[in-house]
This record gives C-alpha cells, structure tokens and sequence, in this order.
C-alpha cells in the first residue's frame, strides 16, 4: 500500500499547485479540503451560537415565572436556536464531512465542480448572515417558530422588520444546498475511481448520495412554502387565508413535505458515519452492508409519504389520520435493520473503546431511545396527548443531539487524526463523552416527564407543578453546554500539534482494510488521488459477497 | 475513463464570492425596501448590478476554457449532471405552485363552502372555481380565458421548441447557418411569448379587475404564470447568448454543452407551460 502512496506523491510534484498564501486562500478555494474545512469551522461556530440559545432557554425556564428574558424575546430564542442549529450547524457539518471525505473514500481528485462548491460555501454564509442579521432589528428576530405557520409568523407582532430576512434567508439557504448536493451526486457518479463500483462505496457515500437527491426535492418545496407567506404578507395573495380561500393549513402541508425529509437529511449521513466507525473498531466488517444500503433508501422514499404525522392534530379527515399513522410507522422496520446491523457489527467483535467508537455507541443506545418516542407519536390518538408538548422536545432532541451531533463528534475523533496528522488527547476525548453522555439525558429525558404530564413547548413560563424537572434539565444543559468547550479545546489543541505523537497513515489499526482514505498519508496531502486508485478495499462489504 | 489528472480542476475561483455578496446585497436591498426603508431600492440596485457582471464574467470565463480545450469528456458529464440536477430541482419549485392549485381547488375552497363553516361561518358562499373566496378579497374580477393570447402562447412556445430541436440538428451537421437561424427564430418566438403575456397581464389589470390580490384565483393564476414568464425571460436570455457564440463559431459537434444545456431548459419551460395551458386556463 504505502509504495502506491509513494508513487501519487511523486506525480503530485510535477504539477502541484499548493495552496494560495494568506487569508485569500479561503475565499476563493476550490479545493474540496479547504472547502471542508471551512464548513465545518462555520458549522463548530454555529454550534456554539445556537448553543447559547438554547442557554438562555434552559436558564429562563430554570424556575417557573419570568426571571431574564421577555417572553418575545424567548420565542425568538427558540425559533433562531432551531434554525441556526438545524440550517447553520448540523446541515453544513454533514455538507464538510462530505467535502472532506467523499473524494478521499472513492479515489476522486476533488469535487466534480469545484467552482459552484465554493459558491455553495459563500451562499451559505450569507443565508445565515441575513438570518442573524434579525437578531438587531427593531422587533427582533423571527418568533413564531422554526416552522414559520401563517397566520401566526404574518402577524405584525409576531415578525416585526424580520420576516424578509428570513424568507431570503431560506431561499439563500436553499440554493447553497441544492448547489452542494448537485455537487456530490455529480462527484459520486462521476470521479469514483473505476475500481469502484457502486456496492463497493463505503456506506458514507452512499447515505451522502441518497441524501443529496432528497435535498434537491425539498429544498425549493420550502423556498416556495416561505415564498408564498412573502406574497402574503406582502403582495395580497391570499394562499393562506381562507377569506381569500386560502388555507393556512396548506401550508403546514408544504412545509413538513419538507420538513419530514429535512430531518432524515440530518440523519442519513449520521447513519453513514456510524456505520464507517462501529467496523473499524469492532474490527469486523460491518454486518449486512447491502441490507444498508437498502434500508437508506427505503427511509428515504418513505420520508416522503408520512409528512403529516406533525399534522394529526390539525382536523384532517380521518382517513388521513390513518394513512399517516401506519406509513409512519412502516419507518419503523428499516430503522430496525440499522440498529441491528450494528448491533450485529459488534456482536463477538475484538472491540476498543476509542473516543469515535464511544460516541458511535452512545448513538446506537440513545438514537433508539428517539425512534421509539417517535413510534408513540406515530399514533395519531395517542398524539393528541403530546402534540407541542415537551414530549416531542424530548423525543427530536434524542433523535438530533445525542444521534446527529454525538456522530459528528465522533466524526471529528476518527478524522482530525488522518486530517491534521496529530492526534487528540483520548484522555479529554474520554472526559467529554462521560460528561455529554451523562449530561445529555440529565438534560433531555426529563423533558419527556414534563411533556406527558402537559407542558407545552415554546412557553418561557410554566405551573409550579413542572418545576423540578425543568431545574433538572436546565442543570443538564449547563453541564451539556460546558462540556462542549472541552470539544473545542480538542479540536483547536488538535489541530495545533495534539499529543504530539506522530500517527501513522491507517491511524487506527486495520483501518486501511475498510476504507480507501487511510491508504493515503497523514496528514493527507493539499491534493490526493491525481491518480485514480487501482483497487480499493473491500472489508467494508465482505458480507454481501 | 481517464485518469484523474486531464480532469480540469480550477484552483481559484473569484467570481463565486462576488455574485454571492452581490446576491445577498439585492436581497438584503429587497427586504429593506418591503420594511418602507429607503435604502432599500439603491441596495437593490448595487447588489444587481454585481450579480450581472458576475454572471457575465463566470460565463465568459467558462466559454474562454471550453473553446480552449480545457474541459474533457468527464468535464462534459459533470455539467450535464449538474444541468439536469438544477432542471429537476425547478420542476421541484413549480410543482410546489401546482400542488396549491390543486390543494385549493379540490380541498380547501370545497371545504369553505360545505358543513359547519358554511352554515355558521360564511352562509353565502357558494364554493365555485374560479373564487376569490368567501370574503371576495380583491373585489368582482372575471377569469383569464384559454382560447386568446393563451393559446396563441402555447402555440408560439411549442414551435419554439421545434425550432431549438431544429438547431441542434444543425449544429450536429455542422451547418452554422441552420443553427443559427434556429436560435434567431427560438429567442425572437420566446421573446414573442413574454410580449403577449406582457399585453394578457396588462389586459387582466386594467379591464377584468384580476389582480395578484383576486383572491386565491389571483394568486395561483398569477404566481404560477408570472414565475413561468420569469423563466421563459432567463430561458430566452440564455438562449441569446448560445446564439451570440453560434455567431462567434463556439460549439461543435462533439463539444457544446451549452447549447445542450440551453435547449434543455427550455424544453423545461415548455413543458411547464403546457402544464399551465391545462390546469390554469383550461379546465
Ligand atoms: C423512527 C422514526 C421516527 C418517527 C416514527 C418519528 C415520528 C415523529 C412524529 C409523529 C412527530 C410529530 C410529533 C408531534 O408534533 O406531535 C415527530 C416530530 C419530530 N421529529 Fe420525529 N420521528 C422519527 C425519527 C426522527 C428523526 C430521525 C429525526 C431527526 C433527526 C426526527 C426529528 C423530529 C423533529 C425535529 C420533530 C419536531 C418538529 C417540530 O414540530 O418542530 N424524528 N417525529
Ligand atoms: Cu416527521
């Protein structure tokens, strides 16, 4: 292996074109590792902003009655925290992995269109500058939720001078998505190495390229969604209101046909990241790789068909109620097959217990707790009970903290190394999992308590009797909130030199049998495979040969 | 395949940054100006301005490296990938207007007319297509007919899409005048389109009463063929400038992407159309 590395670098040097010097070089890169890296440094401050949100929350409703905040202030609090968490964190984190990593695992030399990838970066940033950009305004920023429900989001009150701004917001967004998920699909069909057939691509790629086209079919459904509340409010359509003959239920319709895919957009990659991990250090290879990749696809098409289960208290027609409750369901099964896929992975696997490979473990555990919460919800009687309660704050917290955020975390722990070329320290790599594993489910099982027993969600004030368990959680999210910085630390200490031990170019031991990306040096190189590898490992899919 | 390193891989790229700011000043401009503040319009202005020289130079840019030889056969498929991405993503955006059309006109408005809304809320509804609902928001208006400039629309749109296949034969058998007379006829035919929608929109306006603010028959009628006529405009300017290369000898038989993409889209437009000619004005 190590003398095909040899060889690329040799024919690196006849044409190597390193990167641009200064602070130049960032913003008019093409180089998909730059581009990652860019990502995901926007992504790691966002998390941060959007945390600091979510602390203010969680210190307003530490006792019941108003202590800190107004309460148009705490719903704009809760509305900017999901959006820049969901749009300017997790997103964009899932869209640096892929820059990184995509070309790395299939032999490509870069993204197939390495122009409209730097686009997509910039469009980005400025969809979340005019979002923030809210947080100044007179009447402040978006407070009607994340969701954006007329008529609620069209009152004068409710938006103040930011319903523009978000409206513009999203289509920005929307366009940097589309333009990244082009581009992944175009460097997935297009710049995998020949030696690489399609049921040979690691499980990132493919969950990446299945996610892609669901970002094409949804975003411009809620580009045209939010378009509409513009018209509205604006331009007198009357879309959304019945005087008119309108419908602002339709536009709950629009919305979670989007939003119901959304979130498997936040989870599908998370599935591939995982399912990289758990073999690496099970040291086997991953159990049932094409049944994988078929329950991927399978979640996708399904998270077409079941939008309106966010719905069932909205006064559809019973026949509606139904269909919604057993197609939700139906989710159920191709989930199961991923959390007994790795399950079985590890089952009488040689494990280790790495800092990637706890978080990965912690996500198998806690992910299931969210699918199972969302299995209560599924059923529409039932759903009546926690519709906008606490229950399903719990329930997509599990699904989205200790699942989306936890694998990118873990992420970070299995590459950082192969990146940089230094290693983390595993001793705070430990530390902050126990502190964000314990701390998580101080922070977030209570809350399925408080919704069961009728606390509403989006509320900065709440009955005595909800008192206890919110101290609870909110001590939970302090925690939470500060064991992050040590994430921080790592990442920065990491990058500066780490351990200071020297790591080799598979990083974890056999890793090179499960992935074309530890076959190359560490740290990897500005550009990587200018030519094609010849052949590519196999240990990832030995069990569907 | 190739090996990787003939794929041509630019390695700085300025012209993407530029149109992002100029995009985020326009649109920063267009909400200052929706908010009643008057640096709205001049944000407006500049941030336009910058995306068309943007546009201008990352094409001209692009045209420069694909007449020098620079892009090689997997180039080609990348950008053919990312065409036909980009036109189903569009499909995605219209479908989303047709869907509210159809929502409204089989579900909501019925719903308005029928049960315990009708009896308590709105006794004198009659829930008939076209409305502009029970609270006549916008005020008396008549429909928009399928059988004058409409039809004369779908009739011109259709023969432009003969005349763009028409160019193509001509550019496949390296006869430049072919091609070119079958843009000319391609961009003058979807530049005659947006007239005539131009002189409906105006008629609509001044002698039916049917404005964006008719109701929810306003609305639909006038979000789904204004944001079609705004893609006829780009279809026909993109066209333009395939034209303007065709005059300049660009493209061969084996290398013109451009035109491909071009023709492509407006395929797109046409059929989209076709769609409007239906559900909107016919039935
Ligand atoms: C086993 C699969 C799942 C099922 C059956 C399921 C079911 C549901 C249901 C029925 C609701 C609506 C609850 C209500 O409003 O009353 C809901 C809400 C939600 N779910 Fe899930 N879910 C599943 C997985 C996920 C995943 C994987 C994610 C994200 C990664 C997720 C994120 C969300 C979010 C964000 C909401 C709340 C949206 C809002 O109203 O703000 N869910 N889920
Ligand atoms: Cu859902």
């Amino acid at each position: 292996m190590s003398a095909a590395v040899d060889e690329h670098d040799h024919h690196d040097d006849h044409h190597d074109h390193g990167p641009e010097k200064g602070l130049l070089r960032w913003i008019i890169t093409t180089n998909h590792k730059d581009i990652g890296t860019l990502y995901l440094l926007f992504a790691l401050t966002m998390f941060f902003v959007g945390g600091s949100m979510a602390m203010v929350i969680r210190a307003e409703l530490f006792e019941p009655g108003l202590q800190f905040v107004d309460p148009a202030f705490f719903n704009s609090m809760t509305t900017m925290h999901a959006l820049v968490m969901v749009f300017g964190a997790v997103m964009p984190a899932f869209v640096g992995l892929a820059n990184w990593q995509i070309p790395l695992m299939i032999g490509a030399a870069d993204m197939a269109l390495p122009r409209m990838n730097n686009m997509s970066f910039w469009m980005l940033v400025a969809g979340v500058l005019l979002l923030a950009s809210t947080l100044f305004m007179e009447g402040g920023a978006p407070n009607g939720g994340w969701t954006l429900y007329p008529p609620l989001v069209l009152q004068p009150i409710t938006v103040g001078k930011a319903l523009p701004f978000a409206v513009f917001s999203v289509h920005l967004l929307g366009i940097s998505s589309i333009m990244g998920a082009i581009n992944i699909i175009a460097t997935i069909f297009n710049m995998r190495a020949p030696a690489m057939k399609l049921m040979d691509m690691p499980l990132f790629v493919w969950t990446w390229l299945i996610t892609a086209f669901l970002l094409i079919a949804v975003m411009p459904v809620f580009a045209g969604a939010v378009t509409m509340l513009l018209t509205d409010k604006f331009f007198h359509t009357s879309f959304f209101n019945a005087a008119g003959g309108g419908d602002p239920v339709l536009y709950e319709h629009i919305f979670w046909f989007f939003g119901h895919p959304e979130v498997y957009i936040m989870i599908l990659p998370t599935f591939g990241v995982a399912s990289t991990i758990i073999p690496v250090f099970a040291r086997k290879p991953l159990f049932g790789y094409a049944s994988m990749v078929w329950a991927t696809a399978s979640i996708a098409f399904l998270s077409f068909i079941v939008w309106a289960h966010h719905m069932f208290t909205v006064g559809m027609p019973i026949a509606g109620e139904l269909y919604f409750m057993y197609a939700t369901m139906l989710i159920a099964v191709p989930t199961g097959v991923k959390v007994f896929n790795w399950t079985a992975t590890m089952w009488k696997g040689a494990m280790t217990f790495e800092t990637p490979m706890l978080f990965s473990i912690a996500f198998v555990v806690l992910f299931t707790m969210g699918g199972f919460t969302g299995l209560m919800m599924a059923i529409a009687p039932a759903d009546f009970q926690y519709h906008d309660t606490y229950f399903i704050v719990a329930h997509f917290h599990y699904t989205l903290v200790p699942a989306s955020v936890f694998i990118l975390m873990a992420a970070g722990y299995f590459w950082l190394p192969k990146w940089t070329g230094h290693m983390y320290n595993e001793k705070i790599g430990q530390l902050h999992f126990w502190l964000s594993t314990i701390s998580v489910n101080i922070l977030f099982f209570p809350q399925h308590f408080l919704g069961l027993a009728g606390m509403p969600r989006r509320i900065p004030d709440y009955a005595v009797q909800f008192a206890d368990w919110n101290m609870i959680s909110s001590v939970g999210g302090f925690i939470f909130g500060a064991s992050q910085l040590l994430f921080l630390y790592i990442v920065i200490d990491t990058i500066r030199g780490g351990t200071g031990e020297k790591v080799s170019d598979e990083v974890w031991e056999d890793a090179a049998k499960h992935g074309l990306e530890w076959t190359l040096p560490s740290p990897t190189p500005y550009h990587t495979w200018t030519t094609p590898p010849t052949s590519v490992p196999t240990e990832h899919v030995l069990d569907s040969h | 395949m190739s090996t990787n390193s003939t794929y041509y891989i630019p390695h700085k790229a300025t012209w993407p940054v530029i149109g992002t700011a100029g995009l985020m000043t326009m649109l920063a401009g267009f909400a200052n100006y929706l908010n009643g503040s008057s640096i709205g319009q001049p944000l407006m202005i500049v941030g336009l301005s910058v995306f068309i020289v943007m546009l201008v130079g990352w094409f001209t840019l692009q045209a420069k490296e694909s007449e020098s030889g620079m892009y090689n056969h997997e180039v080609g498929i990348s950008y053919r990938h990312g065409m036909m991405w980009f036109i189903f993503s569009e499909i995605v955006f219209f479908a989303v207007f047709f869907g509210t059309l159809w929502y409204t006109r089989n579900l909501s408005v019925p719903w308005l007319g029928e049960g315990a809304t009708k009896e308590l809320l709105w006794p004198t509804f009659d829930a008939v297509w076209p409305t502009n609902g029970p609270g006549k928001v916008g005020g008396e208006f008549e429909p928009m007919g399928a059988w004058g400039l409409p039809f004369i629309n779908t009739l011109l749109l259709l023969t432009s899409g003969v005349t763009c296949t028409w160019a193509h034969h001509g550019l496949l058998a390296k006869n430049r005048d072919q091609l070119i007379k079958g843009l000319l006829a391609t961009v003058a035919l979807g530049f005659l389109f947006v007239c005539f929608q131009a002189i409906e929109y105006h008629e609509a306006y001044s002698e039916m009463g049917l404005t964006l603010g008719s109701g929810v028959y306003g609305s639909t009628f006038f979000m789904l063929t204004g944001f079609h006529g705004f893609h006829v405009c780009v279809g026909a300017i993109i066209l333009s400038v395939v034209l303007f290369r065709s005059t300049k000898g660009h493209f061969s038989p084996e290398n013109h992407f451009a035109f491909e993409a071009a023709a492509w889209y407006w395929h797109f437009v046409d059929v989209v159309w076709l769609g409007l000619f239906i559900f909107v004005y016919l039935i």
